[in-house]
């Protein structure tokens, strides 16, 4: 989806364009028609999505595709599940022959209750990948020193954790996540720990290129109105990124004149 | 399904099972009711590319998975 024509402040990653910087994970809602109606009011372009074995025993159990069209959102296949480069590989091969495209999330996650990103198995799994011709959208621990190594990889984007998946605790280390902003020349996403609209708004102020969200919105009591919420809120962080804050003080500072005042 | 020795036998997504012999990957998604175009399958850990189902038929003991998107973050 290539939404450059509809917004002066597109973001772009391996090459493709997008208006929204709000991305949103498929997982974890009550049914399709609820995924669908969410993705729908988040405003996204961009959506990531599992691969897995199709259900023998459920042949006509709905397809995600029939509620969530490829051709209207661009599909980011994960490797959610894969402990192991080859792991990783083998199922976005699969991913890339389903869909016909290169553009992937990479995600090797170390087990409960951290699931933290395996580093030193997402670096071999990256490197593998690339080779193989994909292009990688990372996630990854918020160290600025192996998010760097694998940007020079040719990782397409970093996503580094903003808290636990899952856990909506927001962004726990906005310092480290600034940095690899700073230090980095492709799109850096927050990936993970997103709680509610403030979050996605506080990363979205720090600098990061977009937001992924799934949990926040999948889990909410209301999940399109949360996708709702998620919108306005990562426009609102990027408006006032874009803006620049005033800086912080320690001391009040009057907002109406002291002058001309009646005697 | 009966085997007979006419049957070929396989596993699907690590379900066994007993197909007529000369079934092609085409003919395997057609009985499992499954759209080609949306699913990807792998024949022994080979990707198979979509083109060619019709032309692949299918052997004993072959391994098949065949996968589709689901909702995931």
């Amino acid at each position: 989806m290539d939404g450059a024509l509809r917004s002066d402040d597109a973001w772009t990653v391996a090459g493709r364009h997008f208006a929204s910087r709000l991305i949103v994970g498929t997982g974890k809602y009550k049914d399709l028609p609820t995924t669908a109606a969410a993705i729908e009011a988040s405003g996204t372009e961009m959506v990531t999505v599992a691969v897995r074995r199709v259900n023998l025993s459920d042949r006509n159990a709905p397809m995600l595709q029939d509620y969530v069209s490829p051709s209207r959102y661009t599909y980011l296949p994960n490797t959610a599940g894969c402990f192991t480069a080859d792991e990783a590989v083998r199922t976005l091969r699969l991913a890339r022959e389903a869909g016909g495209w290169n553009l992937v999330k990479l995600e090797v996650l170390g087990p409960p209750p951290t699931l933290y990103p395996d580093m030193a198995a997402t670096l071999l799994a990256a490197e593998a990948l690339i080779r193989d011709g994909f292009e990688v959208m990372v996630y990854c621990s918020d160290d600025p020193i192996a998010a760097k190594r694998l940007e020079e990889m040719g990782c397409v984007a970093i996503m580094p954790l903003g808290a636990p998946i899952g856990s909506g605790l927001g962004v726990q280390n906005p310092l480290m996540i600034r940095m690899i902003i700073e230090n980095a020349k492709v799109p850096v996403l927050v990936d993970a720990g997103v709680g509610t609209a403030y979050d996605a708004t506080f990363a979205m102020e720090l600098g990061c290129d977009a937001v992924l969200v799934n949990s926040a919105i999948a889990m909410a009591n209301d999940p399109v109105l949360m996708a709702r919420a998620m919108k306005a809120g990562v426009e609102a962080g990027r408006l006032a990124y874009r803006a620049g804050r005033i800086p912080r003080r320690d001391a009040a500072s009057a907002s109406s004149p002291m002058t001309g005042l009646i005697r | 399904m009966s085997t007979t020795l006419e049957q070929l036998r396989l596993t699907v997504n690590g379900e066994p099972m007993s197909l007529a012999r000369g079934k092609t990957l085409a003919g395997l998604l057609a009985e499992l009711g499954l759209d080609m175009r949306k699913v990807a399958i792998e024949r022994n850990r080979e990707i198979v590319p979509r083109s060619t189902y019709a032309g692949v038929v299918l052997e004993d003991a072959d391994a098949i998975e065949i996968v589709h998107f689901i909702g995931g973050g």
